[in-house]
């Protein structure tokens, strides 16, 4: 077969390219995002950091978005090890409960936790996001969960009892370093699923905004839009970073055969 | 010209040559074997005959045509694979069938080709099972049946019975040295298990470091190994330092330190050497009687094999004890070892 | 393996359960609750009816909406899933010592904003955008196309590079399982390349791409941010229409009705698939 190489470069570039327009026309000192280019510029950030209402959208993402990941990687985390660790009955139909978020169009989740929302008398704000947000990335952490507890020799935790240790310092000593890599990818890739989730952001945060949906409101002003531009560079390197930062973690002390990627 | 035709063929990975200037006849119709520890170059040499591997050297002929540049699709032989690689997703006679599908045989002959090759091998009725409903024995024969189905001019077994049991092992190399018979199909297998290599094989080619030490039949490499390295990979065998003393017309006298002095046959030698040569002796196991004798000797261990048992014999001046085995009683106290003097196998000494 | 500790197993689930009942089970059961009812607005109340429905399935416009949801999904699907094939099996079979890096290359894309990314496309294309600029400044033409935004060609489009990572990994997966044996043994009885890509490769990797389609059918039927973004009146989907009715028109019912109405029409359609597809795997030989 002949290589696939130019066609697999040439895809990379389809997928990086388009986004790579954000940061690109975000330096360019025009309000119309369009060819040519008529200067660099950082003037962009600096409104930008001088956007309250943008900072003000920013905490509360980062709120927001610390919450969901210590809520879903926790239940995460509890549900990973009694899915692994213990001969549950009914462990599918578990798990494709759990991750039906997954599959379900986001509109739907939306407006069905605005009807509960309702329904209960809750008021439309951040801790409605965060619940939705929670039952969204809950799939996530229990993906990376428990392929790391699945790596886990259960012999280590009877060899430390064998030793001496009762269940608290075992799980102390011995299980919660060796899946400590796996919390802090949950952790990480939680928040920024969280940190960029727009659409229940949109229908459950009621007047306090998130980011996105900042952002979203930004749209409709074309003048605003280099400033958009500039938020978004910045989110993006970011979240590369984060992101990158989470792989990484998920795969030490794997063996380099068993290393995994993604969701 | 032999019907495969091995010429000075090459394979280099890296500096390390992996088949280094290969030499090798394999008649048609024959049972040809290639033995050799893991790591000798024989899987190399068996991809490169398939054409999975192209040598950096050399030539290879297949019934008189030239193999190189000949890619493994094209090529005459079909292969029975150590993992056996039956297809999963297609049923036995799907996986038999699917080197024939593009011959264009018509519905009746294609079924009839399969089902002769399923009786073949012995598993008519199972032609809709499914790979993961087989056992172990049933896939190693769906792999055969799949080979062979194409009716190669030779056929490759990359150590076919490896994964099997033991007692499954015995009955397939029966088997295999019986369908071999009939079918006349020119077999050619590559295995570690000399057991394997010596029970069904016509010819046996000894290799060690991309080289081939020595090719002859199951017997002759037994009692005839050309140097230490065959010697030693075939059965179990003790060997000794000796110096040539005196050299007859028919016999050699040498002095075999521990042993004392003995005597062999001319014959025996099967290389060049002289008085005073540092040469080799060896005795398989077998071939010492532990009653009577001239060497004195303790028993240091003995197990017990039903048809014979396994003695370790520790004597004077030897610190490895010296392996021999025969049936009958266990002999109590001290023994004395003995042998034939035609039992001696001589060998060259390399330092 | 703890056996007589079982309890203790049910116990750590209990909390991630409850929290999911909360958040996943009780709204979905609101939500079927809702479409059910005979109430226009947000309050529950009214008998049960079906009335909901049967305005969902009878008029033509949310019929002739619903074709137009799935069929750009379908196309958005097929699309992404052609492209993404031959990039995961060069990542499968051709990368060599760089598959991680590969990896991690095309999983990045991923994890950035969904907002962001279609934001991305809606400066690309429009009357006064990346495209059209580049255009008219390279003299390529005289006036900027107004035919690439704001249309079903648009959401397509932005929808495709959206998903586009989503569809590499289940492939790639699938391909990576493929026992390389199997594919010298169809070597060896006879198949050229493009043959045993046929007979061998493609169907072990069904599943994988059976799986990347239903990851990316399903939930682009229900997108929203796209369509909005860049979609227009002629490239709206079903999710503008849901979200029309619990933002202005407060017909929450319908809106209920109209998004179970949805899942299920989505749902019927990914089951045809996968049969479909499986058929038509076995059917090779």
């Amino acid at each position: 077969m002949k290589s696939l190489r130019a066609y697999a470069l040439a895809y990379l570039a389809f997928l990086y390219l388009p986004v790579l327009f954000l940061p690109l026309f975000s330096f360019n000192n025009s309000r119309f995002i369009a060819f040519p280019f008529t200067g660099f510029t950082t003037r962009w950030y600096s409104a930008l950091f001088a956007d309250d209402a943008m900072l003000h959208a920013l905490g509360n993402s980062l709120e927001v978005g610390a919450v969901t990941a210590l809520l879903s990687t926790l239940l995460g985390l509890l549900a990973a090890k009694a899915v692994t660790q213990y001969r549950l009955r009914g462990t599918g139909a578990l798990l494709g409960f759990v991750s039906l978020p997954l599959f379900i169009p986001d509109i739907v989740l939306g407006i069905a936790l605005l009807l509960l929302l309702g329904a209960i008398g809750f008021p439309l704000s951040l801790a409605g996001v965060a619940l939705g947000h929670a039952s969204l990335c809950v799939p996530f952490a229990l993906t990376v969960l428990i392929a790391r507890f699945e790596g886990f020799d259960r012999n280590l935790e009877e060899a430390s009892a064998d030793l001496g240790e009762g269940a608290w310092m075992t799980f102390w000593r011995v299980t919660f370093p060796l899946v400590l890599p796996g919390i802090a990818a949950s952790l990480l890739l939680t928040f920024i699923t969280s940190f960029d989730e727009f659409l229940l952001a949109y229908f459950l945060s009621g007047t306090e905004a998130t980011l996105p949906v900042y952002i979203w409101g930004q749209l409709r002003f074309p003048d605003r839009l280099p400033m958009v531009l500039a938020l978004g560079a910045l989110i993006l390197v970011a979240s590369v970073a984060l992101v990158v930062l989470a792989e990484w973690a998920r795969n030490l002390g794997v063996a380099p055969g068993k290393k995994s990627i993604g969701a | 010209m032999a019907f495969l035709s091995v010429r000075q063929v090459t394979k280099r990975f890296g500096d390390v040559p992996a088949v280094d200037a290969v030499d090798l006849e394999v008649p048609r119709g024959a049972f040809f074997a290639l033995l050799g520890p893991s790591g000798c170059g024989k899987t190399t040499l068996l991809r490169m005959i398939a054409g999975f591997a192209q040598p950096d050297g050399g030539t290879l002929f297949i019934d008189g045509a030239n193999m190189n540049g000949v890619p493994a699709h094209r090529r005459p032989t079909n292969m029975v694979f150590q993992s056996y690689a039956i297809f999963p997703h297609l049923n036995v006679f799907d996986n038999v069938a699917y080197g024939l599908r593009k011959e264009r045989l018509g519905k009746q002959a294609l079924r009839a080709r399969v089902e002769a090759m399923l009786a073949t091998v012995r598993l008519e009725g199972l032609e809709s099972r499914r790979a993961d409903e087989l056992s172990g024995g049933q896939r190693q024969r769906v792999a055969l049946a799949r080979a062979l189905a194409k009716q190669p001019k030779i056929l490759l077994l990359d150590e076919p019975l490896g994964a099997l049991d033991k007692r499954l092992r015995e009955a397939m190399q029966v088997e295999l040295r019986a369908l071999q018979r009939t079918l006349g199909i020119t077999f050619l297998l590559v295995t570690h298990d000399q057991e394997e290599a010596l029970s069904m094989a016509d010819q046996v080619a000894v290799m060690s470091g991309g080289r081939i030490l020595q090719i002859a039949s199951p017997r002759e490499l037994y009692e005839r190994p050309v140097c230490r390295e065959v010697a030693d990979f075939i059965g179990q065998i003790n060997f000794f330092h000796a110096t040539v003393k005196h050299i007859a017309d028919d016999t050699v006298t040498a002095n075999a330190g521990v042993l004392g002095i003995v005597t062999l046959p001319r014959a025996s030698f099967g290389f060049p050497f002289a008085v005073g040569d540092h040469v080799l002796l060896a005795l398989r196991p077998e071939r010492i009687t532990l009653q009577r004798g001239s060497v004195a000797g303790q028993i240091t261990a003995a197990s017990f094999l039903g048809e014979r048992s396994h003695y370790q014999v520790k004597i004077a001046g030897r610190s490895e004890p010296v392996f021999v085995a025969s049936s009958g009683a266990a002999p109590q106290g001290p023994v004395l070892l003995g042998w034939a003097p035609d039992a001696l196998i001589a060998l060259p000494f390399t330092a | 393996m703890a056996e007589g500790g079982n309890r203790a197993g049910y116990l750590l689930l209990a909390p991630t359960l409850a929290v999911m009942a909360l958040a996943l089970a009780a709204p979905l059961g609101l939500l079927a609750l809702y479409s059910l009812t005979a109430t226009t607005g947000p309050v529950l109340e009214g008998g049960a009816t079906y009335s909901q429905y049967a305005d969902v399935l009878g008029r033509a416009g949310y019929r002739a909406l619903f074709w137009r949801s799935l069929g750009i999904s379908a196309l958005v699907t097929a699309v992404t899933v052609a492209l993404a094939y031959p990039m995961a099996y060069f990542v499968a079979f051709q990368a060599g010592r760089w598959k991680f890096a590969w990896l991690i290359a095309l999983t990045i894309p991923f994890w950035t904003s969904y907002l962001l990314r279609v934001f991305a496309w809606k400066i690309i294309l429009g009357y006064g955008g990346v495209i059209n600029s580049a255009l008219l400044s390279l003299h390529l033409v005289s006036q900027p196309v107004g035919a690439l935004l704001y249309n079903p060609f648009s959401v397509v489009v932005t929808l495709t590079h959206a998903w586009a990572a989503f569809a590499i990994l289940p492939i790639y997966v699938s391909l990576e399982k493929i026992d390389r044996a199997l594919l010298e043994a169809a070597t060896d009885l006879g198949d050229g390349p493009v043959r045993r890509f046929l007979r061998i490769t493609l169907p072990l990797s069904m599943p994988g791409v059976i799986g990347a389609a239903i990851l990316i059918f399903v939930p682009t039927t229900g997108d929203y941010v796209t369509p909005t973004l860049v979609g227009g009146p002629q490239g709206s989907m079903i999710a503008n229409v849901i979200a029309m009715q619990f933002e202005r028109i407060g017909n929450w019912p319908l809106g209920a009705a109209l998004a179970l109405a949805s899942m299920a029409a989505v749902g019927v359609t990914a089951a045809l698939f996968v049969a479909a597809a499986r058929a038509a795997t076995q059917a090779i030989k």
